[in-house]
């Protein structure tokens, strides 16, 4: 699939946007007034840049609005409802904490399991595409919230449990490599099933259907890059999880430090996403021989 | 509404005959020419008479070679490919806005061109390649199975079918109710042994592709030549002896 940025930066922002909310909402850090500010301003500027980010890749967007309509059927329906409901939750217990240094800990835990049910909406406007094995499995739900969850912790300043959560992350996304690898031949779909004529034979594609590109091959039969995908594949986890995990393990606490492993944690995170997109194959690929 | 209905009266749709297509690309350019001058935004087309024209089209024509597996002789078979506006479709229930739809009446699969915003989920979620969003007008484009024209009493009745029916001057592109087991589609599909394109998929699609027949195998029949001489006789004895004396 093409990697488009806009779909990156929505996917990974409004991820850790959402994530460090969800911390927030369960009073981690446990802090009032102007440092409150600071952690909220920062969850609300990325989970919103991200919502926004999405909307650059619409063909039309003054009908974006209509978004929130359909939520009964479509995930990406569910996920625009959610974010803005999640949003609204947490904005008082947000202004409570900062400006009336109270902690009303229901309201932020409902915000809190909000922002994870949003994240878990996001994961499934891809999970569900029968038509990208390699999505369509339960391992990008868990990625997707352990990004959230890790990448939270380590905006949330939460140290060594931050550290542990990006370890666990790193081992996932091992993981879910090593299984996605294999997915577009276990889901079956083959030129011979795309065309129906495999009870005649071996299939393959004498002439394409047209001389130029078209949407369709731009947006879904996306293959460059992928040669760097080993080489991208060491990068993000070095990045997304080894890196921050250590510079939280051994650094010295400061601000300076949390600093560092976010920016670290943050290039590992976009590596992993423009993976994802650019990895993904698409059946539709069969019928132009790719 | 992007749920899908339980059931839909009619079942339209095509009948498209691998045997019959000789890829002559007419519908192709029938459809490009119906759609982009009725129904919603044209298709547009980019750099149309420059290095590298593309555009908007609801309807294309792969060729595939096959050859069988016991090392028969290859065959092409053309593939016009094009909405086959699936029982279940996934590209509906994707779709945020609600501009998605399949009618309950005839079963066609629709987008609401006032309504979509262009996300472009709903062409992920076909398998098939069916949706192109318009790079100009910035909405979702797909096979309407020519509602404009099936409804449309002010053209000829035998002007209401689709208009890559309608043009196919092989005869290999049917149009029908296919969920009415006595139409002529259905009886086609039966009789051919019809065949829907990637069932893994779980689509369930209304339109149906008729398999080629099968050719005829020189080395399935045995059907070969017998030598009429194995020796040469007369003249060509004679030129044999004389060339063999030398
Ligand atoms: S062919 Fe594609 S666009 Fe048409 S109904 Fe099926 S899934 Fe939807
Ligand atoms: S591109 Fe339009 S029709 Fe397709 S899913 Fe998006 S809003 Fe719906």
């Amino acid at each position: 699939m093409h990697p488009a940025p806009s779909v990156i930066f929505f996917t990974a922002f409004s991820g850790l946007g959402f994530g460090l909310l969800a911390w927030l909402g369960i009073g981690l850090p446990d802090v009032t007034g102007r440092p409150a500010f600071g952690y909220y301003f920062i969850g609300y500027a990325l989970a919103v840049g991200g919502l926004l980010a999405s909307t650059f890749h619409l063909g039309n967007p003054k009908n974006a609005v209509k978004a929130f309509s359909q939520w009964r059927s479509s995930w990406l329906s569910r996920e625009a409802v959610l974010s803005v409901i999640t949003l609204l939750v947490i904005a008082p217990y947000a202004i409570g904490r900062i400006f009336l240094g109270t902690d009303w800990a229901l309201l932020g835990l409902a915000g809190a399991a909000l922002a994870l049910i949003t994240v878990f909406s996001t994961s499934m406007i891809y999970t569900q595409l029968k038509t990208v094995p390699r999505w369509n499995t339960p391992a990008t739900p868990v990625l997707f919230q352990l990004y959230a969850i890790g990448g939270g912790a380590l905006l949330a300043g939460q140290g060594a449990v931050a550290a542990l959560l990006l370890l666990v992350l790193g081992a996932a996304q091992l993981l879910a490599w090593q299984k996605g690898d294999r997915r577009f031949a276990e889901a079956g779909s083959t030129a011979e099933s795309a065309t129906g004529l495999g009870r005649i034979g071996k299939v393959r594609l004498l002439e394409p259907p047209h001389s130029g590109r078209n949407y369709l091959m731009k947006e879904m039969v996306h293959v460059i890059g992928r040669k760097h995908a080993q080489k991208l594949r060491i990068i993000s986890l070095l990045f997304a999880s080894l890196l921050p995990a250590g510079i939280l393990l051994f650094l010295p606490a400061s601000y300076a430090t949390v600093l560092l492993a976010v920016v670290v944690h943050v290039i590992g995170l976009l590596t992993a996403r423009w993976l994802f997109f650019a990895e993904a194959e698409h059946v539709v690929r069969l019928y132009y021989g790719k | 509404m992007t749920t899908l209905p339980a059931k839909t009266e009619k079942k339209l749709g095509l009948v498209i005959d691998l045997d019959t297509c000789v890829g002559c690309h007419a519908c192709v350019i029938n459809c490009k020419e119906w759609n982009t001058s009725n129904y919603g935004a044209p298709l547009s087309d980019v750099d149309a008479y420059g290095p590298e024209p593309e555009g908007t089209f609801l309807n294309r024509v792969h060729a595939f070679e096959v050859t069988p597996e016991d090392g028969g002789c290859a065959q092409t078979v053309h593939f016009p490919k094009s909405c086959l506006h699936c029982e279940d479709a996934p590209c509906v229930t994707v779709c945020p806005t609600g501009a998605s739809y399949k009618r309950t009446e005839d079963g066609i699969v629709l987008v609401n061109e006032n309504d979509c915003m262009g996300c472009g989920l709903c062409a992920w979620a076909c398998p098939y390649g069916a949706r192109e969003l318009d790079q100009l007008a910035g909405v979702m484009k797909k096979c309407t199975l020519c509602i404009d024209r099936i409804y449309n009493e002010n053209l000829p009745e035998e002007d209401r079918v689709p208009a890559c029916v309608r043009t196919c001057p092989a005869g290999a592109r049917h149009f029908g109710d296919l969920g009415d087991p006595d139409s002529e589609v259905s009886k086609l599909v039966a009789e051919r042994g019809g065949i829907d394109l990637m069932p893994e998929q779980g689509t369930r699609p209304v339109n149906k592709y008729l398999p080629p027949r099968p050719r005829d195998s020189a080395a399935a029949s045995g059907a070969r030549l017998e030598p009429v001489a194995e020796e040469p006789k007369g003249f060509l004895a004679w030129l044999d002896k004389a060339l063999e004396a030398i």
